[in-house]
């Protein structure tokens, strides 16, 4: 049962669940399949049954939440190859993404103030809709629990994914530029995806959107919770 | 492959350095991202350059923050604890996000004639 504990064996299972999660959904088209998500619950589910600490698996898990930090910095090329689109569109583009970035910023806050969350919590939720390397980063400059924030970022990609267009369409947004933005602004990389699969029109505006919002909500975050008195 | 490496991580180093400076409260990684799309819009670095690394990083973003999620299973009674908090903030937050920045985009554009179809 020891072996169970080595780094390589945990490394591995943690590649081979995603990847055949990932062709599985891929098959599928099942949007609740989604990989990142149920690799992490299987996982957790087989290092709880066999007693495995967190620490121990995190020998290996660290080489690869270790290329989070680069990959943030890959997005840079992405935002470059959309500079075009963005000035062609600065003005009603940068609104939408500062007054959504804020909506959701300050109404996460105050839902979960009212709740009487606690501000770590708080700080954890903050974040929630750009995506996850993002957010882990954001949530711990400001306090919160980053593998709080990145569970929920998942949960707030999925519910974009599977019921986002839904959403747009009863809120009466019906320009699919703008269906495009809002999926990128509030659900990030799995909404994204979502939207690349109708078209990639749509892909490209959900990505401009992550990118956009993730920047913003990195700058922004820090300095919302401290005027409203969380941090 | 070593250069796209030296791009990335030098983008990356040197953000850790604005950081290191200023004291800005900014992820590194965003600075070094900023950075990247800098570097690329003023010619410093050619496209083909990073692309390679850069496309496999940003196809597989999810992949990387698996251990982090894993991390959850050290904060189950957190959650347990604040359970409606958690949920009810993120649903609400997450529905004005998406009806709010749609919005904004159709009127900004409506009352702006250049943007019109």
């Amino acid at each position: 049962m020891e072996y169970l504990e080595n780094k390589f064996f945990l490394l591995a299972i943690t590649f081979g669940i995603y990847f055949v999660t990932r062709e599985l959904q891929r098959r599928s088209g099942w949007v609740l399949l989604n990989p990142i998500l149920i690799t992490i619950a299987l996982l957790i589910i087989f290092l709880k049954s066999f007693d495995i600490s967190y620490e121990t698996y995190n020998e290996g898990g660290y080489l690869i939440e270790f290329w989070l930090r680069p990959a943030v910095v890959a997005l840079g090329v992405p935002l470059y190859l959309q500079l075009e689109l963005i000035k062609k569109q600065i003005v009603p583009i940068v609104v939408s993404q500062l007054i959504g970035c804020m909506v959701g910023i300050v109404s996460v806050v105050i839902v979960a103030k009212l709740f009487d969350a606690s501000p770590e919590v708080i700080c954890s939720l903050a974040p929630k809709s750009v995506t996850t390397p993002i957010a882990m980063e954001v949530s711990k400059a400001t306090g919160g629990i980053p593998s709080l924030t990145a569970a929920v970022v998942v949960v707030v990609g999925l519910f974009g994914a599977i019921c986002g267009f839904k959403v747009l369409q009863i809120g009466r947004v019906g320009s699919p530029i703008a269906q495009g933005l809002s999926m990128g602004t509030a659900t990030h990389a799995v909404g994204t995806s979502a939207a690349m699969e109708i078209s990639s029109k749509y892909g490209a505006y959900a990505s401009l959107g992550l990118t956009l919002n993730g920047v913003l909500t990195a700058i922004f975050t820090p300095i919302v919770l401290r005027l409203m008195g969380v941090i | 492959m070593v250069r796209q490496c030296a791009i990335l991580f030098g983008c990356l180093a040197l953000g850790e350095l604005i950081v290191f400076l200023t004291g800005i409260k900014l992820p590194s990684s965003i600075i070094g991202m900023i950075l990247l799309t800098s570097f690329l819009k003023f010619g410093l670095i050619k496209l083909e350059w990073i692309k390679g690394l850069s496309d496999f990083l940003v196809a597989n973003l999810g992949f990387f923050f698996v251990p982090s999620g894993v991390g959850l299973m050290l904060f189950f009674d957190i959650i347990a604890a604040q359970f409606w908090p958690i949920a009810i903030a993120t649903f609400v937050s997450t529905v004005l996000v998406l009806v709010v920045t749609g919005w904004t985009h159709q009127i900004m554009r409506k009352g702006n004639g250049i943007f019109r179809k």
